[in-house]
């Protein structure tokens, strides 16, 4: 699960990790009274204005139809009353949102953190992740702050540390040092940043984070460490152990059809393609996919109904998947193990008697327990349903639907 | 010869007398597989399905000699029951659970190293050898008893492949399922190299997805000490990147983990890689009958 950037600095003040505080607004009038907040608070005209979505890079993305970036610089309160005007209601088109973008339906309106000091200010890289291979924790980390990370790895690799984490142990101190001493740091920066990196990582760990980016991870001039942006991604397996973190899921940020399929308890992706499909098991719903690819269609959908195939998930799978105008088949292939096919070839049947009106091809293979009477079972149902039993045959019946 | 399970081992379900537990406990007796026993915290003393019902994996381990472990415990509980089989001296610890907590599995994982416990799974369907044992929830009746060895992250892409090179005229010796979680006990190369050290096994089938190293691993370990031949398929071909699909593990990171990278490694070690799901049957017999 996504968190916004407030959503995740929030969490992170409550493990002692300093942030670029601000307040999160819907309207207008809420940024400009955090506008005077703020300025009264710092002592400074300059405030930050920062669209909230699930999506990075925003700086440099615009609000679809202007040249309005998705964070700026206020100077007044008429700055930000503009800014906000632009900014709120908008839809943001960044590197990572794709063409559609996303609406905009909070501003975040921040403290300036690039003010003057005696030294001068850095901006540094720093994330913890999980390493697979290795089945620990890693901290990595670069100089090169601010930048696509993946460039800087793949242009430089030499400006990329990391530190991996002993499994149920915190962060050692020496490796805290080790981090603050490759950034270059000394002096109060240093100490400031030992306890940055030690916090962050109780943070990542006692929050279940999948993963949690600090870029830039910046030193003010007056040589504190703060979170300037923060992406926090939290494992959606772990949610049952914190609800406070679950409750702040924003739902206008994700998929409105995906929201609903999970309350089937189905696992549903959206995709572009023209063949709509629904499958049991993850593995064999993605292979099914690359089957529909192959026999000349496009996937429009990863679908995974679980070990309950029946009359109600096939129906709501279905109904899903109709709801995409762009698809022209529907291929049903559901391997049965423990789940015997004829159940489901009758929960086929239901569904379609209930829904009424489908007027594209829809193609079921069903294989395993009681197969054969499950192709029996559809053929003399008397609906537009083509059965197959082996794989091979349900991808010469695709392709033939969508040629 | 076989490989992890076969007829003498003995066999302890964690979170035996749950709903899942039960229920599959009941089709691996059913099968033929020797199941010695269950354990549910607090109904130790008690028998269930005609099986003693232990306390604790160490009582198991103690009166009924059990050796293999499968655990059916939910999500929040399951990193402790692998840890408990682990100190118990279970030998084979087959993990089914889906949805553990990944940082769970980052203890779990690390308590293994020094014992002599082997984690298969979490998030799998298990292991089976043909008419010997089956320690999992595959449907024991699409395995028919061949000289074909199948390593796979999916457990329907699993009967797929037992259901076509059943179709095929072959059969299966031993089918891991090891898994679709960011973190497993047996990785693809572990499974490939225990199969390939089988003398019952002729060729091996082996199913990865996207996501993460594991297959290109294997291909590499394949590339240097294979002895048989191998049929590889991995799915996720037509998956966009950076979504999850389905599986927690199944995600495409970076440009290494796509379905093409990882086939474009697995030819280049030898790997006789089949586009199509619907192909893994019959091309294995073709590699076979050389």
């Amino acid at each position: 699960m996504n968190l916004h950037e407030y959503q995740a600095k929030a969490l992170l003040q409550k493990f002692d990790v300093p942030v670029q505080e601000g307040v999160a607004c819907t309207t207008v009038e809420e940024a400009v009274n955090a506008y005077y907040e703020i300025s009264k608070a710092t002592n400074s005209k300059f405030a930050v204005v920062k669209a909230q979505i699930h999506a990075g890079g925003r700086g440099k993305g615009k609000i679809k139809g202007t040249e309005q970036r998705g964070v700026q610089v206020a100077k007044s309160a008429d700055d930000v009353k503009t800014i906000a005007t632009n900014l709120l209601g908008g839809t943001l088109i960044t590197i990572q949102t794709g063409e559609h973008g996303k609406v905009v339906n909070k501003i975040f309106v921040a403290k300036d953190a690039y003010y003057s000091g005696p030294s001068e200010t850095k901006e540094f890289y720093l994330s913890i992740l999980l390493d697979r291979a290795k089945g620990e924790n890693v901290v990595m980390y670069s100089t090169e702050g601010g930048m696509d990370i993946e460039e800087v790895a793949h242009n430089t690799p030499e400006k990329i540390f990391k530190e991996w984490v002993q499994p149920g142990a915190p962060l050692a101190a020496f490796q805290a040092r080790k981090i603050a001493f490759n950034l270059g740091l000394s002096g109060d920066a240093f100490k400031s940043c030992v306890k940055f990196v030690s916090n962050l990582y109780k943070a990542y760990v006692d929050l279940d984070c999948a993963m949690l980016e600090i870029n830039p991870l910046f030193k003010t001039a007056d040589d504190k460490i703060i979170a300037v942006d923060c992406k926090m991604n939290i494992d959606d397996s772990a949610l049952m152990r914190h609800p406070d973190v679950e409750a702040l899921r924003d739902f206008a940020e994700e998929d409105a059809t995906e929201v609903e399929a999970g309350k089937f308890n189905l696992n549903f992706v959206k995709l572009d393609g023209n063949v709509g499909c629904m499958v049991n098991g993850a593995g064999l719903a993605m292979a099914t996919m690359d089957m529909i690819k192959l026999s000349g269609g496009e996937p429009a959908n990863f679908l995974d109904v679980g070990g309950t195939a029946n009359a109600t998930t096939v129906e709501a799978g279905f109904r899903i998947i109709l709801r995409d105008k762009n698809v022209k088949a529907i291929l049903v292939n559901i391997f049965g193990g423990i789940v015997r096919c004829d159940r489901v070839a009758q929960g086929v049947v239901d569904a379609y008697k209930n829904i009424g009106e489908i007027n594209i091809p829809i193609i079921v293979r069903l294989q395993g327990t009681n197969a054969e009477a499950a192709k029996d079972l559809i053929e003399k149902s008397g609906l537009k349903v083509e059965s197959a039993i082996q794989l091979e045959e349900a991808a010469a019946l695709v392709k033939k639907a969508v040629s | 010869m076989s490989v992890l399970v076969n007829k003498n081992s003995k066999i302890v379900v964690q979170g035996f007398t749950g709903k899942e537990g039960s229920f599959h406990a009941e089709q691996m007796i059913a099968y033929g597989t020797n199941v010695v026993g269950g354990v549910t915290p607090g109904k130790g003393g008690t028998t269930h399905l005609d099986r003693p019902v232990f306390n604790t994996v160490a009582d198991a381990v103690k009166t009924a000699g059990a050796n293999v472990s499968i655990i059916f415990v939910p999500p929040a509980f399951a990193a402790d029951g692998i840890m408990e089989a682990a100190d118990a001296g279970i030998e084979l610890i087959v993990c089914i659970t889906e949805g553990i907590p990944v940082q769970d599995m980052v203890k779990a994982k690390n308590y293994l190293v020094g014992r002599k416990a082997r984690l298969i799974g979490p998030n799998c369907p298990g292991v089976i050898t043909t008419d010997e044992a089956k320690v999992g929830i595959m449907p024991g009746f699409i395995f028919k008893k061949g000289t074909v060895g199948i390593v796979s992250k999916s457990g329907t892409l699993t009967y797929e492949a037992a259901d076509q090179v059943a179709k095929a005229g072959l059969g299966v010796t031993t089918a891991i399922g090891i898994g679709g979680d960011p973190i497993i006990g047996t990785t693809t190369k572990e499974a490939v190299e225990l199969l390939m050290n089988d003398p019952e096994t002729k060729g091996i089938v082996m199913i990865g997805e996207i996501g993460g190293g594991m297959e290109a691993e294997a291909a590499r370990w394949i590339k240097a000490n294979g002895t048989k031949p191998v049929v590889g398929f991995i799915a996720g071909q037509t998956a966009p990147p950076g979504r999850r699909m389905g599986h927690a593990g199944a995600i495409v990171g970076g440009a290494d983990d796509t379905a093409a990278a990882k086939m474009k490694i697995m030819r280049e070690c030898g790997i006789t890689v089949v586009d199509s799901p619907a192909d893994i049957g019959k091309t294995m017999a073709k590699v076979l009958n050389k």
